[in-house]
């Protein structure tokens, strides 16, 4: 095995393979799932968008509202304090799941938008001069582009693209050359939404930290497929949402290193995020609080925390099994569709498959797919350089997760067989 | 539950396929583009207008079916016509596409373009079926920005 594909192992390694995944006993724990579409039975297989919610989740949310609304750290009574100890027992929970060392690196954000921008405007932004740079990857979502361009036109500095081959691989040699004395950040994508390559983001982090050079790692593709842990990685900032994660939308998590946390600006200012505040002068409260101004999505945390809690009672490697099998399944499938071409043909990749049918518009495809009850996602998957890259306008994307079947496979694969009936 | 076949019919396949005047116009007098980003749907339309009459247009660009027979069909329906006919039909085919169900298009008026009817029940792709009408539009009004549908 080379380096590239040792370290592109995901971010643990199964740790025993045993019995296959119970998927009838899990997706009955999915509601949405019973759904049908025009008569036909939903075959939901646009999770990188965003992943349908167990019923522990949507009681848990309920349950919030219902016998638990209150806001959090505010008051005395004891309706609050219960609502603030289920909201900061979800902090410790996230913590543990991520394998960060302490509560206080887990900071509440609305997604991994956000996530983004906070580290974009509080770490990196105060560092930037004229000619400093900013590191990506050519696989980036928009939301791992826009803040460092917004940041860097203000600054004066320059966004650098690392660059990656034609099957979707980051070119690590080249992301090295683009390691400088100028570099004030590495921001990169665990897993890609729209090509499915898993970089190898361990060895990634220990190129730039060598340097000096501080990592945020995107891993909103990475938490619902694989075990994450950042202390493992070595990254100094992680982000996720928690929508991806089959939990509720709104809420998302950026870990950072507490020694960072702690020497960076608030990120927004108002009520929560202080210690004591007069015209004068405003001291801020310690970390994680200084970064969550306002009333925070309470209702969307504990919904976090559910899912979480969901998640760590499966065996991760059984699901890691899972959905490899499903990945391997639907790309040997896929190939029986004439004129199908697989865009991001990574060696090491996550149970997504973009994919062109010649002559056939993606939307097109999504439409006559949709009338088959198959939810598939069609355009550029917010990456427009990465479309670019591969001369396409668009691809269709099925992307899968836990709950997803072989016969769903095989529903689209029937669907797409209908594309070209229709397409004749 | 929508029917396909109201949304693909053989005359948009067959305009996808093999689509009408497209060229680029070398002698055009109104020019102007229509970007669908999100969708990456794309045209650019070249008119002729002598004395308030389209007498040439051509189109070029790339995108799903229903954009592409759209716009197909929109040259040949609007190729002799003045341009106040042309703005009839653009506003005849707007409310067939995006109006109310139960009014039936008015197919005296607009003739082949009718095929698109079926769009109506497909929300997401209205605004497929749009973007050549609204760049149309902005042709003849001499706009300089590229207009959207999105
Ligand atoms: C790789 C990647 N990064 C970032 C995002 C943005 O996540 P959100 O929209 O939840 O903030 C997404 C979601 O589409 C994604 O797939």
């Amino acid at each position: 095995m080379s380096t590239a594909q040792r370290a592109a192992a995901p971010a643990s390694r199964p740790e025993s393979v045993s019995a296959p995944l119970d998927v009838e006993r899990i997706r009955a724990d999915f509601p949405i799932l019973e759904r049908k579409i025009g008569g036909k039975p939903l075959v939901y297989l646009d999770n990188a968008a965003t992943a349908q919610k167990p019923r522990a989740v949507i009681d848990a949310i309920q349950r919030y509202y219902r016998e638990q609304n209150a806001n959090i750290h505010r008051a005395v009574y004891r309706l609050s304090e219960e609502a603030t100890r289920e909201y900061e027992s979800v902090r410790a929970r996230v913590a543990r799941f991520l394998n960060a060392a302490e509560a206080r690196e887990i900071v509440f954000v609305r997604g991994t938008t956000e996530a983004i921008n906070l580290v974009a405007h509080s770490f990196v932004r105060p560092r930037l001069g004229p000619g400093d740079e900013v590191l990506i990857t050519a696989m980036e979502h928009h939301s791992n582009i826009v803040p460092w361009q917004i940041v860097c036109e203000e600054r004066g500095a320059r966004l650098r693209v690392a660059p990656m081959n034609r099957s979707g691989e980051l070119l690590v040699e080249e992301f090295e050359k683009l390691l400088t004395e100028r570099t004030k950040i590495v921001s990169l994508v665990h897993v890609s939404n729209s090509l499915g390559t898993v970089n190898p983001v361990k060895e990634l982090v220990s190129l730039a930290r060598a340097r000096g050079i501080p990592v945020l790692v995107d891993g909103a593709q990475a938490a619902p497929h694989y075990r994450v842990d950042v202390r493992d990685l070595g990254c100094d900032f992680y982000a996720l949402s928690g929508h991806k994660l089959f939990g509720p939308t709104g809420i998302g998590v950026l870990y950072g290193r507490a020694e960072l946390l702690e020497e960076m600006p608030p990120y927004q200012g108002g009520g929560d995020m202080i210690l004591s505040v007069s015209f004068e002068r405003t001291t801020y409260a310690p970390i994680p609080a200084k970064f969550e101004a306002g009333t925070p999505h309470i209702a969307g945390v504990i919904g976090l925390g559910a899912a979480i809690d969901y998640l760590e009672r499966l065996d991760r490697s059984q699901i890691a099994a899972h959905e490899a099998d499903l990945l391997s399944y639907a790309t040997e499938r896929l190939s029986e569709v004439p004129g199908l071409r697989i865009i991001g043909t990574a060696a090491h990749k996550a149970a997504v498959i973009s994919f062109v049918l010649e002559g056939i518009h993606a939307h097109d495809v999504g439409t006559i797919v949709d009338q088959e009850g198959v939810a598939i996602r069609t355009g550029h998957h917010c990456t427009q350089p990465v479309m670019e890259f591969f001369g396409v306008p668009a691809t269709a994307r099925a992307s899968f997760a836990l709950y997803n079947t072989r016969d769903e496979v095989d529903a689209l694969v029937r669907a797409l067989f209908k594309v070209r009936e229709v397409f004749g | 539950m929508p029917d396909l076949g109201d949304l693909y019919q053989q005359l948009i396949i067959d305009h996808n396929r093999n689509p009408r005047n497209f060229r680029r116009l070398e002698d055009a007098n109104r020019m102007a583009s229509g970007d669908n980003p999100l969708c990456g749907d794309r045209i650019q339309l070249f008119l002729k207008v002598e004395g308030g009459t389209i007498t040439d247009i051509g189109f070029q660009g790339s995108g799903c079916a229903i954009s592409q027979a759209s716009a197909s069909l929109m040259t040949q329906a609007v190729l002799g016509k003045s341009t106040e006919e042309a703005e009839a039909l653009f506003r005849a085919f707007h409310e067939m596409v995006t109006g109310p169900r139960d009014k039936a298009p008015d197919r005296q008026l607009l003739g082949k373009l009718a095929a698109f009817a079926g769009v109506r029940d497909f929300p997401a792709r209205v605004k497929c079926a749009n973007l050549p009408w609204h760049t149309l539009k902005a042709a003849l009004q001499g706009a300089e920005e590229p207009v959207t549908t999105e």
